[in-house]
């Protein structure tokens, strides 16, 4: 055997820690929105988000999570229609202009979402008068905040495949550029673009600074809201998100693994 | 192009019907930099319908820049492409109807065989089903109709090498780039793929241009070699014609082996250890390099009398080649020379031997 390779008991006390680690948080939170006060579990706070009653006082949170997922469609569509394709023709075009681009795109990472605000909040004002103050359009701030995460995860893809000499070959055979990104780039990053959609919609479901500091609703600055009357609330909104959030994972995967099977 | 409907379905005569028409390609002036470095000196080729020529040449002479303008995959900076007697500088690689091998495996990763071999056809606008047919027809061509369910990663250097002949001739183009497709392969696959490639050209009677750094390949499959260097074809003709009358000193000492050994030029002929051979190309005068073939080269043990014609040497290094030998000899200058003599005449390492040129034709550089 293998003397890196680890034994089964080393391999399950491994996973059964890192499951902890990531269990224990959702089941507290789990059990904190099941106790009563008297000590006993029951679903009724649950159940109670749909009572006609507490709708009323969910409305900033059903209107801030409808706001966050337009927001996290818009984000991915930046991600998908102008980060990637802009990083192709870098990859086949303008190799020399890689580094430069680098450096911009990680750029937000190392800039306090705080002082970004105080960039942004001029720009606002522009953004505002040409299209609305609709929460949507955070998502050009958005855009920029995730670049650095979906920047990674899609060159680490780019640079596992011979891009140039895939697209080479696909023109050589009679593909027109949009048939080059479409049916040869394009699956062949399938793994890079699909992990830079999730961690996007991971980041704008979290953010919180830029939509507070510019006076928008979305699904965090709502649960604080929220928070402020009733702390079970938005614990079980937590619940749901990371179930979303899941459940869009897998969806996406199994998606993705389905377009394997391409046909000529 | 239709498909015969009068023949028998078959691997053969679902290509064949492209047989014989062959197209001309031509390279006109062909100039080309790269930022500043000029790489290509206005080349001129003119390829026949249905020939088969190379651009031998070593790294770096603009022999692949050459076939990518070609292809369309950079475009000149002046001069123009031709194909079938049009002019397509400015089409598209996409719609220049060729089919390309390249260096490096170019197989899309994501489809298996047969979607692969399809592609160009299906980008034709080729209907599935047909596409799906051809692309297996192409595949039996090359040996491969067994892997066609197969992704590429599950295939050997040379099956993927295959695959991307047979994709690249599925679509009946009118002319075959074929850029060192055998460099990453093994020497036993890269002889029966080169020979593959061949059989199949002279079968579909497709015009193609081969790009290699490999002498043995070039000659070995080609109507005619341009030998390219430092951005320039040198030479164009026959392999026979490149061996036995080099034009030039660099084609000369690229294609084939040869000694480089001192001469005295007086117009025609030039004086090497005492024989005089005659001069290929332009007429020298005054101190000169020969080129001498190895098989023009005489060995013969040193008998030590100062009367006969050449120069006395020791044996560094004799390899047995199955049907001849071949000897490095270093003379008593310092002179190393290639002999070339059959397989019975065994030197030893350090055996002193006499040196003698046998009266044939050769091409001289100044020095």
């Amino acid at each position: 055997m293998n003397r890196l390779t680890p034994s089964p008991l080393t391999r399950a006390i491994v996973g059964i820690v890192v499951g902890a680690f990531f269990a224990i948080p959702l089941v507290s939170t789990l059990i904190y929105t099941l106790r009563m006060p008297d000590g006993s579990l029951s679903w009724s706070r649950w159940t109670g988000l749909f009572d006609p009653h507490t709708v009323a006082a969910l409305k900033p949170l059903w209107t801030g999570l409808g706001n966050s997922l337009v927001l996290c469609v818009v984000t991915v569509a930046i991600v998908l229609l102008l980060l990637a394709p802009t990083m192709v023709l870098v990859a086949l075009r303008f190799a020399r202009l890689r580094r430069a681009f680098e450096f911009a795109v990680l750029l937000p990472i190392s800039i306090p979402a705080i002082v970004l605000v105080v960039g942004l909040a001029p720009i606002y004002q522009q953004i505002g008068r040409l299209f609305g103050t609709g929460a949507w359009t955070l998502a050009f701030a958005y855009g920029i905040t995730v670049l650095p995460f979906a920047y990674r995860a899609i060159q680490a893809s780019i640079d596992a495949v011979d891009l140039r000499t895939l697209a080479e070959a696909a023109r050589s055979l009679g593909a027109g550029w949009t048939a080059v990104i479409v049916r040869v780039l394009a699956p062949n990053l399938r793994q890079g673009l699909l992990a830079a959609s999730l961690i996007s919609i991971a980041v704008v479901l979290g953010e919180f600074t830029i939509a507070s500091l510019l006076n928008r609703q979305v699904f965090q600055t709502a649960m604080v809201v929220v928070q402020k009357q009733d702390p079970y609330t938005p614990a079980i909104f937590t619940l749901l998100a990371l179930v979303l959030a899941f459940t869009l994972l897998l969806l996406i995967g199994r998606a993705a693994r389905g377009t394997r099977k391409a046909r000529p | 192009m239709t498909i015969n409907r009068a023949l028998p379905r078959t691997a053969d005569n679902l290509l064949l019907t492209g047989a014989g028409t062959g197209t001309r390609v031509q390279l006109q002036s062909i100039v080309k930099s790269f930022g500043g470095t000029r790489v290509l000196h206005g080349v001129d080729l003119d390829v026949a319908p249905g020939e088969f020529v190379s651009l031998l040449g070593p790294s770096g002479c603009g022999k692949t820049t050459a076939l990518r303008v070609l292809a369309g995959l950079e475009t000149a900076d002046s001069g123009s492409v031709m194909l079938g007697g049009r002019d397509v500088s400015r089409v598209p690689t996409n719609k220049r109807d060729i089919g390309m091998v390249f260096q490096s495996y170019s197989l899309f990763p994501h489809l298996r065989v047969l979607e692969n071999t399809a592609f160009g056809l299906r980008r034709r606008g080729v209907a599935r089903a047909a596409a799906a047919a051809r692309a297996a027809a192409a595949l039996e061509l090359v040996g491969l109709a067994n892997l066609a369910d197969r992704f590429p990663h599950q295939l050997s250097g040379g099956q993927q090498q295959r695959v991307a002949l047979a994709r690249a001739l599925v679509t009946e183009p009118r002319v075959l780039l074929l850029d060192e497709p055998l460099s990453a392969l093994d020497a036993k696959v890269r002889v029966q793929l080169r020979d593959e490639i061949r059989r199949l050209q002279l079968r579909l009677g497709i015009t193609t241009v081969f790009v290699t750094h490999d002498q043995e390949e070039a000659l070995a499959v080609s109507d005619r070699i341009a030998v390219m260097d430092s951005g320039r074809i040198e030479q164009i003709g026959t392999p026979e014609d490149l061996y036995l009358r080099p034009q030039t000193p660099a084609v000369a000492a690229f294609v084939g082996l040869s000694s480089a050994l001192p001469g005295l030029a007086t117009g025609s002929s030039v004086t090497v250890w005492g024989t005089r051979l005659p001069i290929q190309g332009d007429p020298a005068e005054g101190p000169v390099e020969a080129l001498v073939r190895p098989e023009n080269v005489r060995v013969a043990p040193d008998t030590s009398s100062a009367s006969d014609a050449g120069v006395s040497a020791q044996v560094e290094e004799s390899t047995f080649l199955g049907s001849f030998r071949r000897t490095v000899l270093r003379t008593t200058d310092g002179i190393m020379v290639h002999a070339q003599h059959s397989a019975e005449e065994r030197l030893e390492y350090g055996q002193r031997v006499r040196v003698r040129l046998v009266p044939a034709p050769v091409t001289v550089r100044r020095v």
